[in-house]
């Protein structure tokens, strides 16, 4: 399988404190892999730093996606590329209608893909399909971007996206948090009709609650800025078992000195 | 006096003669006292309060000749300008001067008048005399009275007790670089019966780059258990000066829905002051400001609650891009008779640039103790959270922005009821927003 994904001992800084410290990890076209770690361990870092988000500086290290340099791209067009990145907390954004939002977000996809742009009669047919997949009432796509979601609903709302968008790359940060144990059944589902031999799944999250439903390729274990352990879904419950802790001292010694080249 | 002022004063005598209404012994003597009036303070400096935000220096460095010469005719490519309303009755002004051939006022229902300032003040002199320059002044008069003594044109439009129109009246106001360098006094009445109701739409449009000086005042009563839906769209030349006032009286159980968008001009205000002179009144104030580049656009209202029992809620919003300034200044004055008024107002700014500016100054004066009020003003940057989000499902910087911008406006349309006028003002806001992706930032 080829690699969808490249990062190269990437070294990110926020706000003048360098969160990622060397981070190197590869996710092959048809997998999904599973980011644990703890609370400050630089998990929605390596999130955003994906999505291109803004106050997230890269001082060292590479991002390739599909062989392309994603450093180089404006989030948007990172997304028109094909990646997706599901928020942890989806923002509300009054006045504008999601149904609105969520044809020009398409229309710009498709427009870089060099295809036709949906009218709104064709859009609504697709999108109408997409949210029964995810369960979600067709009032709440009328409404503004989120706004009186529930948090259940707006995690829903975050897949049901993605699943429009269909994106070759997706990037979930803790998208079970919050959710009851329904709802994330309904999340999970929804997740797994997208999984394909195509298509990169990168789930970052705390607990491994939602990997019991969305079973991972691989796991890779986050500590202090810098991936420690990579294995298979095993570990996960390793890691219930026995916490983060065993992992944190694998760190590599001096990590701002060390090579690109560095493994995990 | 400034120096500005006594260059109108010298030529005041030379501009009477082309005046409307000279035959009316009555008009002219209220155009002297009003002149003497503005001969004696001049235009007001930012020493004033009430202008304390606007500083009128660009608009009184030279004197704008009074359009008095009757003007060319409507040029061939304006009716595609003219907002499209439908079936409103329309009466169009060009360069200050009433223009036939665009108006379309005259299958009028029984019972509505719609004429210009000239017509009425050859064929209902008394009307005017009754209703001209009534007792609702504004705390700093220079540009009513400097309007009195030099109103040249204007609408006038009578709906008497009863009488409901369904269709809007349309008064608007084309200036072309024909009227460079030269000042429209306009005046315009309105006259809402007792329990009629009517939609006013009152529009400035502005086709050329010259400078010119829209001075307009609007004299509205809204009579017992009357109904008027008052909208507004400034749209006026680039390097224009635009001061408009509006004087409104509503009476006992009487309805005033005002909406202003101000888009155009070099320096525009747009003055409302409302007297609620009645009980159970519904008057609402809205409006927007859209100001980049360079503009300084100002909206003052001043709401007067005269008597007990009645309602005011007013919401101003303004985008500010670029170098553009704004200002919101709203006085609420309850009087001491006026015990369970509600007055709710609301000033909210978006700021599109580190150079934009928006000023927004509060002022309640509330004399009686039973009364329910509140006022909020934000100053406020698009959402960075809300920008990214946008961008990370592929929306270019400039579409997110335009899309955010818009949603901070756009429901400040919803409210009005009339399709027609509020379809007319989403396309002039869309066309606004159009133009601010291409000066916008960064791709």
């Amino acid at each position: 399988m080829p690699n969808l994904l490249e990062i190269q001992n990437l070294h990110v800084t926020v706000e003048d404190k360098e969160i990622l410290r060397g981070l190197t990890l590869t996710v092959p076209a048809g997998e999904a892999h599973a980011v644990m770690g703890p609370n400050g361990s630089g998990k929605s870092t390596l999130a955003h730093v994906l999505a291109g988000r803004p106050g997230y500086e890269v001082t060292k290290g590479d991002i390739r996606f599909r062989g392309k340099n994603l450093l180089e791209m404006a989030p948007e067009v990172r997304a028109r590329e094909g990646v997706f990145l599901g928020l942890q907390y989806p923002v509300e954004i009054p006045g504008v209608s999601n149904m609105y939002f969520l044809k020009a977000a398409l229309n710009a996809l498709r427009t870089h893909r060099g295809e036709q742009e949906l009218d709104a009669v064709e859009f609504l047919k697709i999108a109408r399909e997409k949210a029964t997949l995810l369960e979600i009432d067709e009032n709440l796509l009328q409404r503004g971007v989120n706004v009186g979601f529930s948090g259940g609903e707006k995690k829903r709302n975050e897949i049901f996206q993605m699943a429009l968008l269909d994106p070759t790359l997706a990037v979930l940060d803790e998208t079970d948090s919050g959710l009851d144990i329904d709802a994330l059944k309904v999340v999970a589902n929804g997740i797994n009709a997208l999984r394909s031999p195509e298509r990169a799944i990168l789930m970052i999250t705390h607990y491994q609650r939602l990997l019991e439903y969305i079973v991972p390729d691989k796991v890779h274990v986050l500590s202090d800025g810098q991936i420690v352990e990579t294995g298979g879904k095993e570990l996960a419950l390793e890691l219930e078992k026995t916490g983060y802790a065993t992992f944190e001292k694998k760190r590599a010694p001096d990590v701002a000195a060390s090579a690109p080249a560095q493994s995990a | 006096m400034t120096q500005i002022g006594s260059a109108y004063i010298e030529r005041y005598p030379e501009w009477q003669n082309g005046l409307p209404g000279r035959n009316l012994a009555w008009l002219s003597e209220l155009r002297a006292d009003a002149f003497a009036r503005f001969a004696e303070r001049g235009f007001p400096t930012r020493k004033t309060e009430a202008w304390k935000y606007t500083n009128l220096a660009p608009l009184a460095k030279d004197v704008f000749a009074p359009q008095t010469a009757a003007s060319g005719k409507m040029p061939a490519t304006v009716p595609a300008h003219i907002p499209d309303l439908g079936t409103a009755h329309r009466i169009v002004f060009v360069n200050g001067r009433a223009e036939s051939d665009g108006s379309t006022h005259n299958a009028l229902p029984k019972g509505v008048r719609l004429m210009t300032l000239g017509e009425a003040l050859k064929e209902a002199p008394d009307l005017i005399a009754d209703h001209l320059a009534t007792d609702n002044k504004p705390e700093e008069p220079a540009f009513l009275d400097m309007n009195t003594a030099l109103m040249t044109e204007g609408a006038v439009l009578t709906i008497e007790p009863g009488v409901e129109l369904e269709a809007p009246v349309h008064l608007f106001f084309l200036t072309t670089d024909a009227a460079a360098r030269s000042a429209m006094h306009l005046r315009n009445l309105i006259m809402a019966g007792k329990g009629s109701a009517a939609t006013v739409f009152e529009s400035y449009l502005g086709t050329g780059k010259a400078e010119y000086w829209t001075n307009v005042v609007t004299e509205i009563r809204v009579e017992e258990k009357a109904r008027l839906h008052h909208h507004k769209l400034q749209s006026e030349g680039e390097a224009a000066y635009h001061i408009a006032m509006t004087l409104t009286k509503i009476e006992d159980h009487a309805t005033y829905d005002s909406f202003a968008m101000s888009l155009g001009g070099s320096l525009a205000r747009n003055e409302i002051r409302a007297l609620l002179d009645g009980s159970g009144i519904d008057c609402r104030l809205n409006g927007i400001n859209l100001a980049r580049q360079r503009p300084h656009l100002d909206t003052t209202t001043t709401i007067d609650h005269a008597k007990p029992g009645s309602t005011c809620n007013e919401t101003y919003k303004s985008v500010v891009g670029d170098h553009a300034e704004t200002v919101f200044q709203g006085k609420i004055i309850v009087r001491p008779d006026a015990q369970k008024t509600a007055a709710h107002q609301l000033n909210r700014n978006l700021l599109l640039s580190d150079e934009a500016q928006a000023n927004t100054k509060p002022e309640l004066r509330i004399h009686a103790d039973d009364v329910q009020c509140s006022h909020g003003a934000t100053v406020s940057e698009l959402d960075e959270q809300a920008l990214f989000y946008l961008r990370s499902r592929g929306l270019s910087e400039n579409a997110a922005r335009s899309l955010l911008t818009e949603a901070f406006v756009t429901e400040m349309l919803d409210d009005i009821e009339n399709i027609s006028i509020r379809e007319a003002l989403r396309h002039a806001m869309a066309d606004w927003l159009a133009g601010l992706s291409g000066t916008g930032g960064q791709a």
